[in-house]
């Protein structure tokens, strides 16, 4: 054991001894390795840092939420006999909302794209929402000024607003907005309420934070003819593991107010987080493997480099490896020197293409959430040391068995 | 006592389809302090027998025993093993690293060996003092000369103070002068009691050693005590080398 110390201690020394001496083709070979190891834990730190936000995404839109639609987010049916189905009403609402006993509340929700304006400033395709004041409690909204729109307003289909907080920040940058008349399409609405920062950017225009809401009796008469639209029910169960039952309930009661038979299919969806988030992996997850893989074969490149200067090396250095046999090296001492010499290349370019990573995902966290976690700072030191010795293999042994007498032989 | 007892000693090469008999059937014995040279024309097979002699080649046929070791079947790790221990050589083209210093390529050996920095620190410099090259530690060889060169070589051959030292036209590649100097350098170690084994094909540096034994075609021709053995004179020990 000792002697095997002894002799790893002597091979890293004569192995940096070696790399000193040929530094230009050391850092050349290098940096094969450090981009690929960079752009290996950038990958993985871009996709950690997506999945992350996708994440809070989701559970913005919570975990305990249904939402009955005439439409389903992720189907296998055909997409007209979805558009066949019945548009869902806000008769229906009444009649649904009237007969669940499980959720603590449930909300008709419809929308509609429109522009924002104050005074000069303008947003343009804002996803407006039309509710009741029951709307609230179907969310965690968290208010940064103001309230959600109360009853009152809602029945009344008063023309109040309550904005997300990108809204706000865009419209008034100076953050006075509150009481403020702004104007959405022709007509005027006050802000009685501005969002604290909700979700994350993943989620676009389904961020809370770029969306408006108004009573849906006031969308109904100023964006959407009543007859024409269909109404979303969002359910909230009153915690995620009763979901399931809610779930189940909603479904019963939903089947009775659209009158159908026992023996016809549901004309409405249930959708959950859960089918996104499904299909969130299944999408992104091919994408996450088609990158690391690309990114992957840049680091394989530069393995292919390394095997391929350690074997000219190896030629080069016959002579050297003659001698070095001569005055008593083992086979095993030969082959332990030339994979040091690799590993530590590998070690080295790893390292330096951690710390630039390190450095990138930090520039890019101004536009985009990325972040080293210590796995991948183990992963990358551990794959790159893995690519030396791996590289290293082939050449190493190589010179092991390279026979004394020719080599000393060889100029 | 025999360090060396080569038996009917064979070496057969296959070059394609042919079969060249390096060596046919070789026998000698050499002492301990013997200062022998072995000498032939090119195509004699001395340079096989030297690499036998030396452990870095194993024969086809028959005996060899190192210090009373049959190591004519040894794996190559023990060979590996002999030759650090047991045997000091010397080439005609030096065969330093070249990137490294005088001091490193003496502690060589020895790292081999497994000896501790410290210990083998002092050992390589102690050789390269006792080789007249106290003050060219840290020069590379690049920034030697020819026989200083030399000097560092025979100071890694005797560092790990081996049984034998097996030189290889030593002075092949020196002019005649340094040559000399070098000579006289095996000389004052054989004076010292160490046994040297030298390969060469030249008539006037074969006369150093005591004994001369001649190959010719794989065979041992001719095996002899030299009659007016040729002992250098001590030449002025600044030598400028």
């Amino acid at each position: 054991m000792r002697f095997i110390l002894f002799e790893l201690k002597e091979g890293m020394l004569i192995a940096f001894r070696a790399l000193k001496a040929n530094k230009v083709r050391t850092s050349l070979t290098m940096l094969g390795i450090f981009i690929g190891i960079t752009v290996v834990v950038l990958m993985s730190t871009a996709i950690k840092g997506i999945n992350n936000s996708f994440q809070d995404g989701i559970s913005a839109l919570g975990s305990d939420v249904l939402y009955i639609d005439k439409w389903a987010w992720f189907t296998n049916e055909e997409w007209w006999k979805l558009r066949n189905r019945k548009s869902i009403t806000l008769a229906d609402y009444e009649d649904f909302k009237s007969q669940v006993k499980l959720p603590i509340a449930v909300a008709p929700v419809i929308n509609s794209q429109q522009t924002v304006k104050f005074d000069d400033k303008r947003v343009d395709g804002v996803f407006l929402n039309g509710s009741n004041a029951d709307y609230v409690k179907t969310t965690n909204f968290t208010f940064d000024q103001g309230r959600f729109y109360n009853e009152v307003e809602s029945n009344a289909s008063r023309q109040v607003a309550v904005i997300g907080s990108e809204i706000a920040t865009k419209l008034f940058p100076r953050g006075d907005a509150l009481d403020k008349i702004i104007k959405i399409g022709n007509a005027n609405y006050k802000v009685v309420g501005i969002l604290a920062e909700q979700g994350s950017f993943i989620l676009g225009p389904f961020n809370p934070d770029n969306q408006v809401f108004i009573p849906i009796g006031t969308i109904f008469k100023n964006f959407i003819a009543e007859h024409r639209g269909t109404v979303t029910f969002n359910v909230r169960a009153p915690n995620p593991a009763l979901l399931e039952e809610t779930k189940a309930e909603a479904e019963g009661v939903m089947r009775k107010v659209r009158g159908l038979r026992y023996d016809e299919e549901n004309d409405f969806s249930i959708n959950q987080q859960e089918g996104l988030m499904a299909e969130y992996n299944s999408v992104v997850g091919v994408i996450q493997i088609a990158g690391l893989f690309i990114t992957g074969l840049s680091l394989f490149v530069g393995a292919i480099g390394i095997m391929n200067i350690m074997f000219v090396s190896v030629r080069e250095r016959t002579k050297e490896i003659g001698i070095r046999k001569a005055i008593g090296a083992k086979k095993r001492t030969i082959l332990t020197q030339f994979l040091l010499e690799s590993s530590a290349i590998c070690l080295l370019g790893g390292i330096a293409g951690l710390l630039a990573a390190i450095l990138g995902s930090m520039a890019l966290n101004q536009y985009f959430p990325t972040s080293i976690q210590v796995d991948a700072v183990i992963i990358a030191i551990g794959v790159s040391a893995l690519t030396g010795i791996l590289s290293g293999f082939a050449p190493a042994y190589q010179a092991s068995k390279l026979d004394p007498v020719e080599s000393l032989r060889y100029e | 006592m025999n360090i060396i007892n080569i038996e009917h000693i064979a070496k057969i090469y296959q070059v394609g389809l042919e079969e060249v008999h390096a060596l046919r059937d070789v026998s000698l014995r050499i002492d301990k302090n013997e200062y022998v040279a072995i000498m032939g024309p090119s195509g004699s097979g001395k340079s096989t027998l030297m690499n036998m002699l030396g452990c870095l080649d194993t024969p086809t046929r028959g005996k060899y025993d190192f210090n009373g070791v049959n190591v004519s079947e040894m794996t190559d790790n023990d060979l590996a093993r002999i030759r650090n221990k047991e045997i000091g050589f010397v080439f005609q083209t030096f065969n330093l690293l070249p990137r490294s210093d005088a001091l490193h390529n003496v502690e060589l050996p020895l790292i081999y060996a497994g000896i501790s920095f410290a210990e083998r620190r002092d050992k390589a410099l102690k050789a390269l003092v006792d080789v007249g090259l106290g003050d060219r530690v840290h020069h590379k060889p690049n920034e030697l000369s020819g026989g200083q060169r030399q000097r560092v070589a025979i100071a890694r051959a005797l560092v790990t103070n081996p049984s034998i030292i097996l030189a290889d036209e030593p002075t092949g590649n020196l002019d005649s002068k340094t040559g000399e100097e070098i000579m006289q350098l095996f000389n004052e170690i054989h004076t010292k009691g160490n046994t040297i084994i030298l390969v060469t094909h030249e008539e006037y540096i074969a006369e150093h050693a005591a004994r001369i034994i001649r190959l010719k075609d794989g065979l041992v021709e001719k095996d002899e005590q030299v009659q007016n053995r040729y002992i250098p004179q001590k030449i002025n020990s600044s030598v400028e080398l």
